[in-house]
Order: C-alpha cells, then structure tokens, then sequence
C-alpha cells in the first residue's frame, strides 16, 4: 500500500493568476529541506502537494517533523493512497488506521467527495466509513463533539486518501515569496521572534549582529550564532553579517552626552545595516522591538530610530507582551539560547538615566559632535560574512 | 598563553595524560572481569587509592565519582538518607560550591533546616560553625579552601570540636581547591570529597574519601562496583591519571607566597585596587579594580592572552553571594578578579598580569 504525505496550502490557495509562483516556490522550499530524509516525488494538484516516498528508506517521520516548520503549509496529512474502489478503501484503509485507532476510545469521521463522479454521496460514505470502523475497531465509540480522532476520507481525482491525525502547519507565506529583509539580531528573546514572524510572511530573512569586545565576549557570538542555527529550520538559509563595533561604541562614549548612548547607538547601527541593505539589495531591517519594553524603545524614541533608516523598519513584535514573544521563543526553541547571560553591545555603556522621550533634533545635535561617517565606513568594510544553512 | 585561572581548571600535566594513554592503549580491561587484564585494570585502582590517601595522610576507603559535583551529592543527599534517625539539621557555610548548597537546598525542601555561616561575621570561624551544632545537626559541611577567595577553614579545629560536642554529627569538607595546596594538619572530615581536574589531572574524575565505619546511599544502582556504592565501570585511565597528578604535585608553599607577594605589591603600586582575600591558600589572589567591570577586565586581558576568573563574581550581573559573605561590597565585587597559580606559574606571569590590569585600567576607568 502506498503512503503520502499531503501537504495542503494556507493562504497560497487563495492567490490569483500568480498563485503558481508561490507554489513553485512553497515546492522548491519543501524539497531543499526535506533533501536529507531520502529520495520523494512531488507532484500537486487541487491546492495539494504529494511527497510519496520512492524507496523504502526514505524517512516519512523526519520529513513531516521538517514539513511542520515550513511557512506556507496549513496542515500536513500522512495517508494512505487507495484505489477508488469502495470495498478496496475498507479493506486496505481499516488496517492502515490501526496504529491510531488502537491507542483511542473515541473517533469521527469526515469524508470529502471532490470527484463527483464517485458512486457514493458523502453522507452514505460518512456512514458506512464509520460502520466499518466500529466493526473493525469494536472497543471505538462515535463522539461527533469531541472526538479522540478524527478520520478523514478524501475521494479526490485520481485515489482516494485516508488518515486519522491533521496536523497543522506553520501557515503564512513561503520564506522568499516576499524579497529579502536583514535582521537586527542581539541574542536576546525579542530578535529571533521577530525573524521568525517576518519569515512567516514570506520574506527572506538574513541577520546582522553587533559585537563589542572586549565588552562582549567570544560566548556572546557563539549564542548569536546558536540563534542564527535555531532559526535555519524556519527561515531557511541565514547569511549572517558580524560587525565590529567597539571603536564606534568608544568614540560614542567619549563625544556624546551620556543620556543619548543608546538611542544614537540604536540610529548607528541602523546606518550601518542601511549600509549593507543597499549594498546586498534588502528591502526592509527587521527588529525586535516592542513599545515601552525599555528606553529606546519609547514611541519618541523609535521615531528618532526611524529616522536613521531609509529602508521601511519591521516591528512585527511591537505591540506583544514580554510573556507572548517568550511564548514563541518557547515554542521556536530560541528562548533557552536567548536567555544565556553574556553581555551584548546594547548593554555595553548602559546610561545612568538615558532620554525616555529624545526629540530629534537634540538628538542629532547631540550626535553631530562627532564625525561618525569613516568609523561607520570602517566597520561596514570589515565585516564578517558567515553562511548558516538550513 | 599566561594561564592564571587554575582554581577554574588545570592543564593535565604530562605524567598524567601519559599514564592515561597508556593504560587506554595497553591496559584497558573491566576491572569486574575476572581474567587477567581485568586484574591488571583493577591493580591500577588499588594503587591510585593507596596514593591518594597516603597524600590525604588519613586512614578510610577512596570511591572514585565522576568529579566532586559528584562527590558533594553522595556525600549530601547519602548520609541524609543512611543516617536519617540522627537528626534533620545541617551547619554548613555560606560560601560554598554550588555542588553543596544545591543538594542541601533540595534537602531543605524536604523538612531539613540549614544553617549558613559567612566567615564575615566572626574572628574565629570555626568555633562558630562548632557553637552552631546541636543535638538534631546530623551533617557539617564545610569547605576547606574556598575557590574565590582561597580563604582556609581549619576542618581539623572543627571536626575535633564537633564530634566533642555531637559524636554522631558528621562532618564533610569539600577540599577540591585544597588539597595538595593547603596544609595537611588543617584536614580533617569523615567524609572529603576530590578532584582531579584541579589538580592537573583530567577532567571527569573525581574522589570521596569515607573515614571508617562511615555509610552513606549510593547515588546510583546497576552492577554494584565499588562495594555497591558507586556502580558503573571505573574509569580506569582517568584514575591512572589523577594517580600521576597527586604524585606530580610539588610543594609550592614557598613558591605561591612569593608570586601573591610580587603580585600584591604591583598591584598595589596601582590605584584603586581592594584585595579581597584573607587568611587564603597563597595560590589564589581575588581582588578588585575599582571602576572597571570584571567581565570587561577578563575579556581585555583575554586579548594578550592572559586568563584569569571574574571569579564566579556576576554571573548574570548579579553580584556574588560569596563575595559578600567574605566582606566584599557589592560594588567591589562586581570589579573582582580572581588570578590563580599552578606549579608552572611564573614571575613573569605575574608580572604580565599586573602590566595587563595597569593598561586596563588606563583603557577603561573613567
């Protein structure tokens, strides 16, 4: 009996004429990642993909754990490909189901006809789906409310398909169907969230990260890079751009006024990133700042930030609560890596009392103090360029 | 590399890594097996405990561990439970390894009450952890050296003053930064727990010494090694290789009060800088830099290839509870520096270390 993995479309299914770009690229994503599970055949149709497994040893399990990460899925069914023979369903689909329904005491079932050629109507299909379960499985209850399982029965064009376990996917748009966006990585909890959520909605997500040293230390780069490695799973490949800042972090402390470190260190590094955003053609930065958090992340503070930016600024994270974005670190693995205690530039010359509410033109007075522009061109040439793969 | 953060770790000397390869390449049997190379493999152990213990100077049984977490663990949560009718306190100190306070919090958790001494508050520290023993104290654990400071507790005075007080209190010294560094008249414990790693042997290896008639639980169950204490096959290379360390180890009394004294009095030539150590094993210096963040000092002396602890200090920012047990103030605690010395530590080591700290100074004080 052949298994396939059917991977069904969120929001790609309701694209127009150039819905088949997105599910070229949804496609392309797929087979990249699922390239170290074994060989499969991907074929589509009805807004489906099918990943049949073409030997023995390709790895059905690994792949839809890799299926459950990547954006542009809503749901993944493991199932059975059947003729569209009714007494064949039953006889080869009531032993395919047993490993499930063994271990449950309640079920119900759902049919879907899309070939309306197909002898049966749903409702009788309904019902003699779940006599011939019960009679198979007789320790099994129907319970149409809150059923253990659900067991779907999809009559399609060519097979018929049966699974009992939906599982959801990421949802959202595939990563690359939106152009490319450069991350403003820290290693703290916020970040890696926020690459996450623009990944989500299709963009191309690259990082670029500050470093201080000695005022950070080796360890806070390996946890970024750690980050940068727990991201790959959703966002695909990561190039990582490394910067050194400790000569602009020491001039900043030595010529502006101390209430103004952070906020002229936030409008630094966004020219920087601007920088690297023209030269490797990014559209957006992305951050993971959220309002009021801390001081730099006022609603007059993020306005002077802005201003440093030609390219728009990504805040998917800007109006969460702490307690929400750890509850996606959690859940995309960053958090424990986040939360290792190394110092990143951002704390580096932490003012006493910095400006909660900076007006722009204090601040860039406060910053015309000195000349930033070759420090800034430094940096930018000596950047390190490191690739993470998914 | 001037590596000055021997109280963190040691480089495994030669002797060491030598007896270890060799066992590994030519004596690698089980030490249960009955035929010969099971023999051979369990001669090794016997040896290493006869060294161990002739270096310890006190009579009892070795158990080899997988390091002193290890050890501290058995010790603690063993004796809680084999000698659970003698009582439900323990009098230990505030300045403890994590491997100690841990498993004595889990034990609080579980009806136990601790008392915690800092050294801070007394002149004579040990009468005080004796006067802190009653009637319902089962355990005393102290460290014998502490891994910040190098303060030395006389675990001798105690075990003599408490087994007056209550014979049946025992007494456990964690002496993994003591041993072959401290004097040996000021050890004393029914139990004692040991590392190799400190001592350059290899990392992974551990002791616990138990004085006689002593019993504990074991910690872990399976093939019964070890008298059915300590289950689990010997690591028999690694404790060739601690064997070679204890023996390795020279007497550096002499040589370790001299490079404190050179390195107190550079120091001293700079300003700002607090010493934090008292009554402490000449091997470790902790000491504070005034204005300059230990996490920043560390990193900056990292560049010239100089290693040295923050000691423990502020992890996470936060100050070490430590320190302050011994006196330092939050904010000298939160610029402490911890150098310590191995038998290979040079004057010029020393020297480099003070020049580091002068440039670190002129780079970052404001």
């Amino acid at each position: 009996m052949q298994e396939v993995i059917m991977v069904k479309y969120g929001e790609i299914a309701l694209k127009g004429l150039n819905k088949h770009t997105f599910e070229d690229m949804l496609i392309r994503n797929i087979k990249r990642r699922l390239k170290s599970c074994g060989e499969f055949e991907y074929s589509r149709r009805q807004s489906t993909v099918y990943i049949k497994p073409l030997s023995e040893d390709a790895d059905i399990d690994g792949a839809i754990e890799r299926l459950k990460c990547i954006f542009g899925i809503a749901a993944i069914q493991r199932s059975a490909q059947l003729p569209k023979n009714w007494d064949e369903i039953v006889k080869l689909g009531m032993p395919y189901l047993e490993d499930v329904l063994s271990c449950v005491k309640t079920f119900k079932v759902d049919a879907k006809r899309s070939d309306k050629a197909f002898p049966m109507k749903t409702p009788d299909i309904q019902r003699e789906l779940g006599g011939a379960i019960l009679s198979a499985y007789p320790h099994l209850k129907v319970d149409v409310h809150n059923p253990d399982v659900t067991v779907i029965l999809e009559i399609r064009d060519t097979h018929a398909f049966i699974n009992a376990e939906k599982l959801p996917g990421q949802g959202g748009m595939p990563v690359g169907s939106s152009g490319n966006a450069l991350l403003l990585l820290s290693g703290g909890i916020d970040s890696p969230v926020a690459a996450y959520m623009m990944a989500k909605r299709g963009l191309n997500v690259d990082a670029i990260h500050f470093q201080s040293p000695p005022y950070t230390s080796e360890r806070a780069l390996m946890k970024v890079e750690e980050l940068c490695e727990k991201l790959t799973p959703y966002c695909g490949d990561i190039r990582f751009y490394c910067v050194p800042f400790t000569e602009i972090q020491e001039a900043l402390r030595d010529n502006c006024p101390e209430e103004y470190f952070t906020i002229i260190m936030r409008r630094l590094m966004m020219k920087i990133a601007n920088k690297i955003c023209e030269e490797k053609d990014y559209k957006a930065l992305i951050t993971g700042e959220s309002v009021g958090q801390v001081a730099s992340q006022t609603l007059m503070a993020l306005a002077c930030t802005d201003k440093a930016s030609d390219v728009p600024v990504f805040r998917p994270v800007i109006g969460m609560d702490k307690k929400e974005i750890v509850e996606i670190a959690r859940r995309i693995d960053t958090f424990e890596t986040s939360i290792l205690p190394y110092e990143d530039c951002c704390t580096v010359f932490t003012p006493k009392h910095p400006k909660t509410k900076p007006v722009i033109s204090e601040v860039e007075e406060a910053e015309a103090g000195f000349d930033f522009a070759p420090l800034l061109e430094k940096a930018v040439k000596e950047i390190v360029i490191k690739d993470f793969k998914a | 590399m001037i590596y000055l953060d021997n109280s963190a770790t040691t480089r495994p000397c030669d002797e060491a890594v030598k007896a270890a390869c060799e066992n590994m390449k030519n004596n690698f049997g089980n030490p249960s097996s009955l035929h010969k190379a099971g023999i051979e493999a369990e001669k090794v152990i016997k040896s290493a405990k006869k060294t161990i213990l002739a270096k310890l100077g006190l009579e009892g049984e070795i158990y080899f561990t997988s390091g002193a977490t290890e050890s501290n663990n058995t010790v603690i949560l063993g004796t809680a439970k084999a000698y659970k009718h003698n009582g439900k306190k323990i009098v230990t100190t505030s300045t403890e390894h994590p491997s100690v306070s841990a498993p004595i919090d889990k034990l609080c958790e579980q009806g136990y009450t601790a008392v915690r001494l800092s050294p801070k508050d007394y002149d004579d520290f040990e009468k005080a952890v004796i006067d802190a023993v009653d009637s319902d104290t089962f355990l005393v654990s102290v460290m014998w050296v502490n891994n910040e400071t190098g303060f030395i507790t006389d675990t001798a005075k105690i075990y003599n003053g408490v087994k007056r007080k209550n014979p049946k209190t025992i007494v456990h010294v964690d002496a993994v930064q003591g041993f072959c560094k401290a004097p040996p008249k000021t050890l004393k414990a029914d139990f004692i727990s040991l590392s190799a790693h400190k001592i350059h042997g290899i990392k992974g290896i551990g002791g616990l010494f138990v004085a006689k008639n002593m019993r504990f639980e074991p910690l872990l169950y399976g093939g019964g090694q070890q008298k059915n204490l300590r289950s689990g096959t010997e690591a028999v290379d690694l404790i060739a290789g601690f064997e070679a360390a204890v023996k390795y180890y020279p007497d550096c009394t002499e040589k370790y009060a001299r490079l404190n004294e050179i390195l107190q009095e550079r120091l001293s030539a700079l300003e700002g800088i607090t010493i934090n150590s008292y009554n402490n094993t000449k091997n470790i210096l902790n000491f504070s830099v005034k204005g300059v963040r230990s996490e920043i000092m560390l990193h900056f002396l990292e560049e010239s290839e100089i290693y040295v602890s923050s000691g423990s200090a502020c992890s996470k920012g936060k100050t070490s509870g430590v320190l302050s047990a011994f006196g330092v103030t939050d904010e000298n605690a939160d610029s402490a520096i911890r150098a310590s010395f191995c038998p290979e530590t040079t004057e010029e080591d020393i020297i480099a270390l003070a020049d580091g700290i002068k440039k670190g100074i002129e780079r970052f004080r404001r």
